[in-house]
């Protein structure tokens, strides 16, 4: 009985090899670096969906791409009206917000997947798993959770793009996505989706390291490691530069 | 010219920002203030988060008074003994200012309680000084002088007790009303990123009654060393000093200052004053707008 059970479950990958597609992504940059000059990296998503004996069934299947930085526990306040000024009142903690988040797709991801599959596969900006820990009611919780993706998106941070990914003869696939100058750095996913029928039939996922580097990699990090040592050389700067000015000026 | 700050964690036009340093360079120069009251505001408009923004203007204001102190110095125009106890009182308030800023920060009410403090203080000083320099300018159009006020120090200043003698200044008065008016200086510095230099002045004149040659010497030497305190206290807790903002703030504004400084020498003080206080009442105008203006970001999301 339980050696039956082993074995059929040794199979089934095999079995569901012969019969579900398999994607081979890629992107074009593995690392991004931050430099003095960055402003911003457009990044290309491309890959491959190989079907069990090459044969391209007739009905069309589609491919979402999904790019996520790093979680990040998030405080959010929000201002209100109190007494004639705008000052913040009510707030809120999510402990996992994405500080990036771009999808891109072959066709609006409402039209694919149901909302229960996108928030399995968190799809799409309005399926995003925050992870709420206040005990503010669920209305409050969308609200600010809708205030989250709205002033993500206003700075480039959280990007929906639908019919952005292209399919080439239903094997080859493309999409760029662009990473804003604002981006945090950390370790980024790649992950595309391959869907047909509101079922995902294949994901792969693929890291993006985003790192400072050089000059710049040095400065944040002697500003948090040497903190002293850095406010120091920040004087000695203004001090070199305002007594420069002054002895230039004097010779005109 | 696109550049990375390293500490904002975004990219800034560098020359606009060193066009920014230069506008508030010029007027420092031109009205012989830190210029810390524009800056900040400035790049918080420009999208520098305000914490950092806070931090490198008072950078930008050590480096802008520096060639100001000098100049000073030659002419014996600061009162060392009235300076190094209002410095103590400056550390010691940007220390104080650092747990006020923390304890905002924690309760969320930080943006606020900068923003109503810069209304206040800029309303309140643009005003006076508006009234004092159309006074002057009135005076200077008829072509009869202003009767210069008598110079005594405030009965309260007097009130303290300990005396000692500040022989520049030419008083004899209480350490604590210049130690105290040091620290309540140092807390505006660490709060607002400015150097204090126009709430100092007139309180030195007006409350302790110094000698009109070293106000404002003393006071830029005051603003000097506390704002070197203040970057100090920033790098150290805050950690939201960007020396690439700094930097660029810099290039400009010490260039500004000096342009500034022979700007001033060809126009009438007392329409240099009238200008001032239209500027700073105009940056206080646009701040209480905002304060009861509907914000365009409801939302604000600090990442713990």
């Amino acid at each position: 009985m339980r050696l039956r059970a082993i074995l059929l479950l040794l199979c089934a990958p095999l079995a569901m090899g012969q019969a579900k597609p398999v994607l081979v992504p890629d992107v074009s940059q593995r690392d991004i670096e931050i430099i003095y000059s960055f402003t911003g990296a457009e990044l290309l998503l491309f890959g491959a969906i190989l079907y069990p004996g090459g044969r391209v069934p007739d009905d069309r299947a589609d491919i979402v791409v999904v790019v996520k930085g790093p979680v990040q526990s998030v405080l959010m306040r929000e201002k209100q009206k109190v007494a004639g000024i705008w000052v913040n009142a009510e707030s809120a903690r999510f402990r996992s917000a994405p500080s990036f988040y771009a999808i891109a797709s072959s066709r609006p991801i409402g039209e694919l997947v149901d909302e229960r599959t996108r928030a399995i596969y968190e799809l799409g900006l309005d399926s995003l798993q925050l992870s709420p820990i206040t005990s503010g009611s669920p209305e409050q919780q969308q609200r600010f959770a809708a205030g989250l993706v709205d002033l993500r998106k206003r700075t480039g941070l959280f990007v929906e793009e639908p019919g952005s990914v292209e399919i080439t003869d239903d094997v080859l696939y493309r999409a760029n996505i662009d990473i804003p100058a604002r981006v945090p750095v950390g370790r980024f996913t790649a992950e595309t989706f391959l869907i047909r029928d509101g079922r995902v039939l294949a994901a792969a996922v693929r890291d993006i390291e985003i790192r400072k580097s050089g000059f710049e990699r040095f400065v944040a990090a002697a500003a948090d490691q040497w903190s002293v040592t850095y406010g120091l050389a920040a004087v000695a700067l203004s001090l070199a530069l305002g007594w420069a000015a002054g002895a230039l000026f004097r010779r005109f | 010219m696109d550049i990375y700050l390293p500490i904002a964690n975004l990219s800034v036009n560098a020359l606009v920002i060193i066009g920014l340093g230069g506008l508030v360079g010029l007027l420092s120069g031109m009205f012989g203030v830190g210029g810390g009251f524009l800056t900040t505001p400035l790049l918080i408009f420009y999208g520098i988060p305000p914490t950092v923004a806070a931090a490198s203007a008072s950078t930008q204001v050590t480096g802008a008074s520096v060639s100001g102190v000098f100049a000073h110095l030659q002419r014996k125009g600061v009162d060392f003994h009235m300076g190094g106890v209002m410095v103590a009182g400056g550390v010691l308030g940007s220390l104080i200012g650092a747990g006020i800023f923390s304890l905002l920060q924690a309760s969320g009410q930080i943006d606020t309680v900068i923003l109503v403090l810069y209304v206040l203080m800029l309303g309140g000083v643009g005003g006076l000084m508006l009234k004092e320099a159309l006074q002057a300018v009135g005076a200077v159009r008829r072509g009869t002088p202003v009767a210069a006020k008598k110079r005594r120090h405030h009965p309260l200043v007097a009130a303290l007790p300990l005396r000692w003698r500040f022989y520049r200044s030419g008083l004899y008065i209480s350490p604590l009303a210049p130690l105290i008016l040091g620290v309540l200086t140092g807390i505006l510095t660490m709060l607002l990123g400015v150097g204090g230099g126009f709430i100092m002045v007139p309180a030195m004149l007006y409350l302790l009654g110094m000698g009109t040659q070293v106000v404002v010497g003393t006071s830029l030497f005051q603003i000097l060393f506390v704002t070197m305190a203040a970057t100090m206290v920033h790098a150290t807790t805050t950690k939201a000093v960007d020396i690439v903002l700094a930097a660029l703030l810099l290039i400009g504004s010490v260039i500004g200052a000096q342009l500034g400084a022979r700007l001033a020498r060809r126009v009438k003080p007392e329409y240099l004053r009238l200008a001032l206080a239209a500027v700073v009442l105009v940056v206080a105008f646009r701040l209480a707008l905002g304060l009861g203006w509907r914000p365009d970001e409801i939302y604000t999301v600090i990442a713990e």
